[in-house]
């Protein structure tokens, strides 16, 4: 199901968490809602999960206005951010539970219920407890019961944001097979930009209640549209008023005259990726990015001096 | 990603990690030091022991050896007299009303406290804490001003033939008064721990508010609502004050068993007494038993 928010606002006293939102979500589309803590993107989930009514504007799933109807009508899966798993209840009456408030009969509900636990890798653990699962168990029960009432729209706030960072790539990874294979229209909220672009078809990137641009991850990277999605996706060097990507800077074997001279003030070996650290001749200071390859043969050491070009730097009219 | 037992969230309640970290503290490298905290810990228990002796051990182990000092004869006797088992039948059926009432408004109140958004709601929960400020008595004597013959709505109940004070109805209704806070009180902290995520979850799989109520906040909130039921309980069983003003202790008619003891102290009737009294602390300490056997066997059930 497509959704659609049109002009949505909210305010929470003094503080405005969104201020006149709207995005278009394609049916089947994998769209990633992404900006720093506090700009907007969770109340928008929120709002259009029904969790939260808006003060002005209107939700839209396929072709009903939903902005006034109570969550529970709205058919949308939602996975909390710490999985508000339902303590008193074992793993198979957690996934369960929405189609036991609907009276589907016994037979039906274990079925159901085995196939799900199967397609979350948590085959066995039925009988267990949410207090006896690890924290990627958890997140994994949190979306089987969410998808046990086969929603038209799947919603997940900061789905990985507790969890370690091994399991967070393999749930990652997970998350884009599952949506691949149910193809059910999903948003997810993330303040990491690498998990966005990883994982999401769609970025929209928040900020301060506002949408500052949305598109696909290439879209986003390559041509920004303004400083702040520069500065927030992908690594960016600031020379004043201009942007520069690390990588795009090319370092010179020798001072030719047709780049700057610069002395290299620290190395930094990241396995493929070596970071190196530089202030060019008018004292300004930056960063650029190359392979281990290149760095071997520059010989690049700490206190060289050597000569870089930098591309055309990208300015936004502010 | 650990697929042992260990659960990843911090099981509420648990008291393993405080527990490890004191015992840690008292371990040597001085043992010395440790020898002297060791004599310390013992004397604070030493302490705290005695206090308990002195005040509440010693006097209840008193009644007890009192009551049976002659046998069991005389106190099969005096338990069994008809004003007796009518006290005790009389407290019983009032503990059965203004429990399950206090019980009933004391989550609804909670709920509201807890999740409410409205003007005036620190006021409310001030109020609802009176009946623990003023005196059972003065309770007693409120509600006579209100339900007595001379009262606010005394003449429109006698119309409808309706009799509180002096009667059943105002016995439970000062024995709901002074038992009031408990539920309230108890199930409040534990509604703010449960949190509104597992509500909303349920919300979005579907749940009306009243499924949602019985199937996710009423489990969560069990065992302060037990605790509260068990407070509750016993507050009302031994309540004297209020209620020996608004019944008129008439034997065999508004004698609660509290009542009936004093009645056979004043008689110079020990036997009677003491009886009586081993009674209610038997009452009293079932309904904790029966609590501390429910909690466990729930408690192995769900979070083994």
């Amino acid at each position: 199901m497509a959704i659609e928010v049109s002009h949505v606002s909210k305010r929470f006293g003094d503080f405005v968490a969104l201020d006149d939102v709207s995005i278009t979500v394609g049916d089947g589309a994998l769209t990633a809602l992404l900006g720093p803590s506090g700009s907007g993107k969770s109340t928008l989930l929120r709002i259009i999960a029904g969790l939260e009514t808006p003060d002005q504007g209107e939700v839209v799933i396929g072709d009903e206005d939903v902005t006034n109807a109570p969550a529970r009508t709205r058919g949308v899966g939602f996975v909390f951010q710490h999985y508000a798993p339902f303590k008193h209840m074992t793993v198979h009456d957690n996934v369960a539970f929405g189609l036991s408030v609907r009276k589907r009969p016994k037979d039906e509900i274990r079925d159901r219920v085995e196939e799900l636990l199967g397609l979350v890798r948590l085959d066995g653990l039925a009988k267990r407890y949410p207090s006896q699962l690890s924290g990627g168990q958890l997140q994994r029960m949190a979306l089987a019961r969410a998808l046990a009432v086969q929603p038209q729209v799947l919603l997940l706030d900061e789905p990985f944001g507790a969890l370690d960072a091994q399991v967070r790539a393999e749930l990652r990874e997970w998350l884009r097979r599952l949506h691949e294979e149910i193809h059910v229209t999903t948003i997810f909220v993330t303040h990491d930009q690498e998990e966005a672009m990883e994982v999401a078809e769609q970025i929209v990137v928040m900020n301060r209640g506002r949408i500052e641009q949305a598109g696909a991850p290439r879209e986003l990277y390559e041509s920004p549209s303004n400083e702040f999605v520069m500065s927030f996706i992908g690594p960016v060097n600031r020379l004043g008023d201009a942007f520069v990507r690390p990588h795009d800077i090319q370092i010179l074997a020798e001072a030719d005259g047709t780049g700057t001279e610069a002395l290299v003030e620290r190395v930094v070996h990241l396995g493929f990726e070596v970071r190196v650290e530089l202030k060019l001749h008018d004292g300004r200071e930056i960063w650029a990015q190359v392979t281990r390859e290149v760095a071997q043969e520059l010989e690049l050491r700490e206190g060289q001096i050597l000569s870089v070009r930098l591309p055309a730097p990208r300015v936004f009219a502010s | 990603m650990s697929s042992s037992g260990e659960g990843a969230l911090p099981i509420p309640g648990a008291p393993s990690a405080r527990r490890s970290s004191t015992r840690s503290a008292a371990r040597p490298p001085a043992a010395a030091g440790a020898r002297a905290a060791r004599r310390r810990q013992l004397g604070v228990r030493a302490i705290a022991l005695g206090y308990l002796a002195l005040l509440l051990l010693g006097p209840v182990a008193m009644i007890f050896y009192r009551t049976f000092e002659h046998g069991i004869s005389p106190v099969l006797n005096a338990a069994t007299t008809p004003s007796a088992t009518h006290a005790f039948w009389l407290s019983l059926e009032i503990v059965a009303i203004a429990v399950p009432l206090n019980t009933i408004f004391g989550i609804g109140m909670a709920l509201l406290l807890e999740r409410g958004r409205f003007w005036g709601k620190a006021a409310l929960g001030v109020l609802i804490d009176l009946p623990f400020a003023i005196s059972p008595v003065v309770v007693g004597l409120s509600l006579v001003l209100v339900y007595g013959k001379t009262g606010w709505l005394g003449d429109w109940l006698a119309e409808q033939g309706i009799q509180v004070i002096f009667s059943v109805p105002g016995m439970v209704l000062a024995t709901a008064v002074v038992s009031l806070p408990f539920v309230v009180r108890e199930t409040m902290p534990v509604l703010r721990e449960l949190g509104v995520d597992a509500e909303q979850a349920a919300e979005t799989l579907g749940a009306s508010p009243w499924q949602t109520f019985l199937r996710i906040t009423l489990p969560g909130i069990r065992w302060g609502v037990v605790y509260g039921v068990v407070l509750t309980t016993a507050r009302a069983l031994g309540e004297f004050g209020a209620v020996s003003i608004v019944s008129g202790r008439i034997e065999e008619q508004t004698q609660t068993l509290p009542l009936f003891v004093q009645d056979r102290f004043e008689n110079f009737d020990s036997t009677g007494a003491y009886t009586a009294a081993v009674v209610l602390a038997l009452l009293a300490l079932g309904t904790l038993l029966a609590m501390n056997l429910l909690t466990r066997i729930t408690r192995r059930r769900t979070e083994a």
